[in-house]
């Protein structure tokens, strides 16, 4: 390992600050971590090292002439490929964006910019960000750092991969159904999914747009807080940002859990492995210790959330997707006409799971089926809003493992679609809902793998939730790498 | 305006009409690109406009304004709304689907007042965007199919639309053009758009059926690609007459969409029910619900101009001539109104000013260059006699010409030697004392009579005499 081994945003963002650590030291630092291992777990489909270090260079400029460059100076951070980079190609992992440049950066780009941090490369996702392990991507499966014959998890398996390999000291995934969160927990690091509208969609390439969030992957809490409350506020870019400031998170870390109500969700669907949901209960009584209290909730509505979610998902996905027609941008598959033109350019630029997606979510818009599936799947997604409401009337946060399961090979579940999905059955429903949670490492499962712990909140309910992670972070056992 | 029921052969017509208007705000519906007709092509995008990955759709709120405007002028209820997104592909449409207003609009249930008194419903106005312009290179007919490239402008694409959705209670082809003549004032009168069909910011679709009077409504079709107030006269005659050859030779009318083709001045089959879009609406998750707070609401319809209807009532009222005769309804249209009414106020006689500026201003605009005192001064020369009906026009041509000018300067100029009522009372008195068969027979009633004093005076005066006034002065003189 490196220098910057158990570095820290806010440990290098202070030191940089301070003109203790020159930003373009630390960059090289990242840049070596890179070009070491880069190869065997391939996080990224770009690494922008020249960008890197032309951005790392203009912060020391600041420091040097006194200017503040921001509280996350020098940060090294990895951006998903499918959050808009002004001039940098942004693919999402797609054929049919190979080559496009963006003439403009997301609004979280901009922000994370202005803060200082200094951007190293656009990680690999499944394609679309349709999926659990970073398998879908047109360019190649990301491999998990603690085990490079395992997933990474996904679809931002390239983000969370690139924080445990220490390819970058922060890094930003979007989750529409577990996507920060589920391969947080795979590679062992710190995901946050915040409350919808929290952080501006303004540039994130949309998969579903009322389900997708952008949101941080960090090696500790603290981290994620103070990434989350560069990046949230209000956007007027975005309609749907909530009209509010910054969220203020860190001030909260330092309180313990005494006296707070953890919901344990009695009804949750089973068929965690058995480490799983050892760590779980291990965590209850960690929070317990801490002067928690643990009440038991029911969410009767949670195991119909899969099912909802994969009608609401693909319906906003074929239409998002249909605008990749080859007319204005990416791949065109030249044809007889404009129709076949369409055909054969979407037909060579969309992997397999995107195109199952489109057309279930075709299918379930379709006229004469929009009621029995659509339109049940949204009545769904109130009744589980619904549960969480009378959940957090009794409960403050409530705990659930991340992943059923632990990371697991490559390949062995690329045929299953249906078991692919399962991946997701505790992420999906707070994402149908609107609000936060996140996932914290709390010790190892099977193989020594990591396990991820879900700490999930009411809508705006940030706060709570990162003290009940922080104290998660204080008690968690040692095991993970 | 006729009252008797417009027929062809034994059929009655049922026609509605979808009437798509751009508003004339200073930005697109969903970004900041500029909404203007007429530039360089694809010099008004951003990435809102063009769909890129990851753009997102910022609802305007002056657009917002202007449909509400369109709403409460045609009497509709402004209530809470909802946008969707109506999917379907084709190469102008950036994101492959419209952002439009589909169960929930912005106005329902409103009204439009035909000059003539009957009421058109209107189902609803809502929002929505416009397209990119494509033009088809090669081929024929400039059709996309069979031409070999296509250029496509996006400056038009998210321009923020109206579509005002009228009910089928049209049943001429006359009512139709009444209609969306009176629409189109009212657009422009409360400034939501230039309406101009033949730019194509006012679009017109008519829903074209024809039934037997009492037997329940006939299939109907839609015909597009209308693009004046005439054209969409013989559009609906053509299709009326083509539904009606059908069913008379025993077969069925297809419900379709039709291509109004103007220069053969027939409509052809455009796509049929069968291969029509499933357009799978579903609320546009990138934007929020819209509710307009009632203070907005009543805001906008204070502010509401005058509109049509009410100015030409005014003028009715001022001037005695009837609201929906030729005068007041030209008057009204040209927005020349309060011009008629601003010569009154200088001391003209407000009906001969209508009649004038009906046929003297045809070129003048809503805001004529001819001062309306130096109109007036031409009004109260000819009122009182000054000026002969045809030397009044003729000053009338000259001020016009000249964007204005001093009426009795003119008339001076031209030789128009005002007569005073002294000089031309002598003269009548003269022409009595030498015509003294015809006065006595104009005194014994025969109207005839008059003929030859007139004329005689008229003589003697070299022509400068006023016909009306000698005839007045004639029978005050026989009556006293």
């Amino acid at each position: 390992m490196t220098a910057s081994s158990n570095s820290t945003a806010a440990s290098i963002a202070a030191d940089v600050r301070a003109g203790r650590r020159k930003a373009v030291d630390v960059v090289e630092e990242y840049l070596a971590n890179i070009a070491r291992r880069e190869s065997d777990i391939h996080a990224f489909n770009l690494v922008t090292a020249d960008q890197a270090r032309a951005m790392a260079a203009a912060v020391d400029a600041d420091v040097a002439a006194g200017r503040d460059p921001g509280p996350l100076a020098g940060v090294p951070i990895a951006l998903k490929d499918n959050m808009c980079t002004r001039g940098v190609p942004t693919t999402c992992s797609s054929r049919i964006l190979e080559g496009w440049k963006p003439p403009y950066d997301a609004t979280v780009v901009t922000r994370l910019a202005a803060a200082g941090a200094v951007f190293v490369g656009k990680t690999n996702l499944d394609e679309f960000a349709m999926g659990s392990s970073t398998e879908n991507s047109a360019f190649g499966v990301t491999y998990n750092p603690h085990d490079t014959t395992r997933v990474a998890g996904g679809s931002s398996g390239g983000s969370a991969a690139a924080v445990a390999a220490e390819f970058a000291a922060a890094s930003l995934g979007s989750d529409t159904g577990g996507s920060i969160r589920q391969p947080a927990a795979l590679c062992g690091v710190v995901g946050v999914k915040p409350t919808y509208g929290t952080v501006s969609r303004y540039g994130l390439v949309a998969f579903a747009s009322s389900l997708d969030q952008i949101g941080p992957f960090t090696t500790d809490v603290r981290d994620s807080a103070l990434l989350l409350e560069v990046m949230s506020g209000h956007d007027p870019l975005d309609s749907t940002s909530i009209p509010q400031p910054p969220l203020s998170l860190q001030s909260s870390l330092e309180q313990d859990v005494k006296g707070l109500r953890i919901g344990r969700i009695t009804d949750l669907p089973g068929g965690s492995d058995p480490e799983v949901e050892a760590r779980l209960v291990e965590a209850f009584d960690a929070l317990a210790a801490a002067g928690a209290t643990i009440v038991d909730v029911e969410l009767p509505s949670m195991k119909y959330g899969l099912t909802a979610y994969y009608l609401i998902a693909p319906a906003e996905a074929s239409s998002n997707l249909a605008r990749y027609d080859g007319v204005r941008y990416g791949m065109r598959v030249d044809a007889s006409d404009t129709n076949a033109m369409y055909g054969a350019t979407r037909a060579a630029g969309f992997g397999d799971e995107v195109k199952r997606r489109i057309m279930l979510g075709t299918y379930a818009l379709s006229a004469g089926y929009y009621d029995a599936y659509y339109g049940k799947a949204l009545k769904v997604r109130r009744l589980i809003s619904d549960d969480f409401a009378r959940a957090y009337q009794k409960a403050d946060v409530l705990l659930t493992p991340t992943s059923p399961i632990v990371a697991f090979p490559v390949g062995a579940k690329v045929d299953d679609p249906l078991s692919m999905y399962l991946c997701d059955v505790f992420t999906i429903p707070t994402n149908l809902a609107g609000h936060p949670a996140m996932s914290v490492p709390f010790g190892a499962g099977a193989d020594d793998l990591p396990v991820g712990v879900q700490v999930l909140a009411p809508t705006l309910g940030e706060a709570t939730m990162f003290r009940v992670a922080a104290q998660l972070e204080r008690s968690a056992p040692g095991g993970a790498r | 305006m006729t009252s008797e029921k417009f027929m062809i052969d034994e059929y009655e017509l049922v026609v509605g009409l979808e009437v798509h208007v751009e508003l004339a705000t200073a930005t697109k519906l969903f970004s900041a690109s500029a909404n203007r007709f007429g530039d360089d092509p694809n010099t008004h995008i951003d990435p809102v406009t063009l769909g890129l990955p990851g753009a997102l759709p910022v609802l305007n709120r002056q657009a917002v304004e202007l449909a509400m405007r369109i709403g409460l002028a045609l009497n509709c209820t402004v209530q809470p709304c909802t946008f969707h997104r109506k999917n379907y592909f084709y190469p102008d449409m950036p994101k492959a689907y419209q952002i439009s207003q589909y169960d929930q609009p912005l106005n329902i249930d409103g009204w439009l007042e035909l000059p003539g008194g009957k009421r058109i419903g209107v189902e609803r106005a809502h929002l929505e965007e416009d397209t990119g312009k494509s033009t088809h290179i090669g081929g024929t007919g400039g059709r996309i199919h069979g031409s070999d490239y296509s250029l496509i402008d996006f400056n038009r694409a998210g321009v923020p639309l109206v579509e005002i959705v009228g009910r089928p209670d049209i049943s001429s082809p006359d009512e139709a053009r009444q209609y969306v003549t009176e629409l189109r004032q009212i657009l422009v009168a409360v400034g939501a758009s230039d309406a101009k069909m033949e730019e194509g910011s006012m679009r017109c679709d008519a829903n074209v059926s024809v039934r037997k009077p009492g037997a329940p409504l006939g299939t109907r079709c839609e015909i597009k690609n209308v693009n004046s107030v005439r054209s969409l006269g013989r559009a609906i005659e053509y299709e009326a007459r083509r539904q009606i050859a059908l069913i008379e030779s025993g077969e069925r009318v297809r419900q379709e969409t039709r291509h109004w083709d103007e220069n053969d001045g027939r409509t052809h089959t455009l796509r049929t029910k069968e291969d029509a879009d499933d357009y799978r609406y579903f609320l546009e998750p990138d934007l929020v619900p819209l509710a307009p707070e009632s203070a907005w609401i009543e805001r906008v319809r204070a502010a509401l101009p005058m509109l049509p209807r009410e100015r030409r009532a005014r003028l009715s009222a001022a001037t005695g001539a009837p609201a929906d005769g030729e005068a007041i309804m030209v008057v009204v249209e040209r927005g020349q109104d309060d011009y008629v009414l601003a010569v009154a106020t200088h001391g003209a006689d407000v009906a001969r000013a209508l009649v004038h500026v009906k046929e003297a201003y045809a070129e003048q605009g809503a805001s004529p260059v001819v001062p309306a005192a130096d109109l007036a001064g031409m009004i109260v020369l000819e009122t009182s006699g000054k000026l002969t009906s045809t030397q009044a026009k003729q000053v009338l041509a000259d001020i016009v010409a000249n964007g204005g000018g001093d009426a009795a300067k003119i008339a001076a100029d031209k030789g128009f030697e005002a007569m005073d009522t002294s000089a031309l009372e002598s003269m009548v008195d003269e022409v009595i004392a030498t015509q003294a068969d015809a006065w006595a027979k104009y005194c014994a009633g025969e109207e005839k009579a008059m003929g030859a004093l007139v004329g005689a005076i008229m003589k003697a005066s070299k022509g400068k005499a006023d016909g009306k006034a000698v005839t007045a002065l004639l029978q005050s003189k026989r009556n006293s």
